[in-house]
């Protein structure tokens, strides 16, 4: 038997058409399908063009109110309601919305709806965050999720693979933000075009999972049709602690064939910042030193976690944020928001004077919540900073890791974190 | 939405665009609780480009560089498009998530570095969907063939209908 990477197994397993071989056309059966307020009410749409009636099994439909979430105007607010009607009208009990939800592709790994070996289809591009759990998120229009509801079945190019292997273990202020950021800068933003990243190697052990989902979140950033890492027992335990029935890792067999390899040594790398307007345009934080910035953003699917938030708070603890700067932090779930509130980790950054929001894609997107006015300049540690991506075209982004994000925050320019944190030099 | 069908022929001015022409300036995601084409059309490009509404006549053909419609997977950028008036798109390159969602709603996107390379604003270019080619003045060429799955969609009209077939029978 051919030996195969680890997308081609698990896309294997799924088919009910084809031979999940590089470059083939397979039809594949999800185990999970995902929408969201802004992708679902027009793929319901869809669905009801195509004739359908009913979803093919409403126990493997997730909808979450995110993005407009809650909603900022009627317009917004009749999108959730059409998202919310759907789910009752087909007895769908995933149903999320703000007070018991957050963002989608963090809540559905909380939720425990997505562990080794499974297929999230989801109409989002940073499905492919599911990536983090052995399993493989793919990304869709609206059009194509409402063909997924109506067959539960989609068709997909087998992607080819590029392996990604991690070695050493991080330093001080690097995270997994910053091995994405790395990885993009050196392949480009389209880099993995047509292939599914697999990540693996003797470095995963010293990235935990939620390092682990920053960087599949932005697999798409590098173009990757999806993207996989290696299961482990980081993985089989977080699959437990979520309530989740054990389930095999997936591993690529020996000799599997990789259309590239990459080799990246964590303990080399040094916090990155990725200048507008691409995600690919990391340079290390020391070359950007004294940009200055007007507001902070720390949150989105890739970077609101709970480890997100202790190393804000480890940054503001006892300190006040520069003035004349704003910033907004997001925690990416009603559970991680809960989470943050237990362990002080709000207070403390509330202290510092940021504004704590409810769980939302907001700001990220350009949606709400934060956005920026014309000639303004943000640090996030969001996925995208392309122009106008925040708001105004002529606004910016600088995306970086929740420590960079919280240095600028105090020094009010772009600054290393250990610099912001070291005391001020006399004038002597 | 009249959906592709296998065979017609694209005539119209180029517009030219550069490389990474991403889903947010396509439709800046302030306006993603919008839905209906009229509404969305009316942003098209505005955050690249808040004059092209103003200029794009139905039937134009988009000339863009390396991996169009990068970024968000949303639908919305599509229907802008198409609302627009934009007919067609040459491209160097584009993203997976984007190239299935014009497929599925009937806008055909043409791969040829060449004439996305060639092609100059505001001439006028003649596509022909059943060859793949793309023609302009005495000057041609041959765009990459689609995938079977692709072809197939295409020939029912779009993802919608093909999906009514299947669910008919």
């Amino acid at each position: 038997m051919t030996a195969r990477a680890i997308a081609e197994k698990i896309l294997a397993a799924h088919a009910v058409e084809g031979h999940a071989e590089p470059g083939a056309i397979i039809t594949l059966r999800p185990d999970v399908v995902l929408l969201n307020d802004v992708s679902g009410p027009l793929a319901f749409e869809q669905f009801a063009a195509m004739g359908a009636t009913r979803p093919f099994d409403p126990a493997r439909i997730v909808l979450v109110a995110d993005h407009f979430a809650p909603a900022p105007d009627v317009t917004a607010a009749g999108a959730i309601a059409l998202t919310r009607d759907f789910a009752r009208r087909h007895g769908i009990a995933h149903f999320y919305e703000p007070g018991r939800g957050g963002i989608e592709h963090t809540l559905l790994a909380e939720l425990g709806l997505v562990g080794h070996g499974q297929i999230v289809f989801g109409a989002d591009s940073h499905t492919c965050t599911a990536g983090a759990f052995n399993a493989l998120g793919i990304g869709f229009g609206s059009t194509d999720l409402a063909a997924a509801l109506a067959l539960g079945q989609l068709w997909m190019r087998v992607p080819e693979s590029i392996r990604v292997e991690l070695t050493g273990r991080p330093g001080p202020y690097v995270t997994g933000k910053d091995v994405i950021l790395e990885l993009i800068r050196r392949i480009g933003s389209d880099g993995a075009a047509d292939a599914a990243l697999e990540f693996g190697g003797p470095g995963l052990a010293a990235l935990p999972v939620d390092a682990r989902m920053a960087i599949a979140n932005m697999a798409v950033e590098a173009g990757a049709d999806t993207c996989v890492f290696e299961g482990d027992t980081l993985s089989a335990a977080d699959m437990a602690r979520r309530g989740m029935a054990p389930a095999p890792a997936v591993m690529p067999d020996p000799g599997a064939p990789y259309r590239a390899r990459i080799a990246i040594d964590l303990g080399s790398l040094s916090p990155l910042v990725a200048r507008p307007p691409s995600p690919a345009g990391g340079v290390p934080v020391e070359a950007l030193r004294g940009q200055r910035v007007d507001q902070v953003y720390v949150g989105n699917c890739s970077n609101g976690t709970l480890t997100d938030l202790r190393q804000v708070a480890e940054m503001l603890r006892g300190r006040r944020i520069a003035p004349g700067v704003r910033m907004v932090v997001v925690p990416a779930t009603q559970k991680i928001w809960r989470q943050a509130l237990a362990e002080g980790l709000l207070d403390c950054i509330a202290e510092a004077g940021a504004a704590i929001s409810t769980p939302t894609c907001g700001a990220c997107f350009g949606g709400h919540m934060g956005i920026l006015a014309a000639g303004e300049t943000a640090i996030a540690t969001t996925n995208r900073n392309y122009r106008g991506r925040m708001g105004h075209p002529d606004s910016q982004v600088f995306l970086a890791n929740a420590w960079v994000a919280a240095a600028a925050a105090l020094a009010g320019e772009i600054i290393h974190p250990a610099e912001a944190l070291a005391p001020q030099e006399s004038a002597a | 939405m009249s959906p592709l069908r296998e065979g017609p022929i694209f005539e119209g001015r180029i517009h030219r665009f550069g490389d990474e022409v991403n889903t947010d300036v396509i439709l800046p995601g302030r306006y993603l609780a919008l839905r209906r084409p009229e509404e969305l059309g009316r942003h098209c490009l505005e955050g690249l480009d808040p004059g092209f509404v103003g200029r794009v006549r139905p039937g134009d053909i988009l000339a863009a560089g390396r991996n169009f419609g990068c970024g968000s997977s949303r639908e919305h950028a599509v229907i802008a498009l198409k609302a627009a008036g934009v007919a067609a798109i040459v491209a160097t390159s584009v993203a997976r998530i984007f190239f299935r969602n014009a497929v599925n709603l009937g806008l055909p996107v043409l791969l040829c570095p060449e004439a996305a390379a060639a092609l100059a604003e505001g001439e006028t270019a003649r596509i022909t969907l059943d060859d793949l080619m793309i023609r302009q003045g005495t000057r041609h060429w041959q765009a990459q063939p689609l995938g079977g799955e692709v072809r197939a969609i295409l020939a029912a009209g779009g993802l919608v209908p093909r999906v009514r077939q299947a669910l008919a029978s």
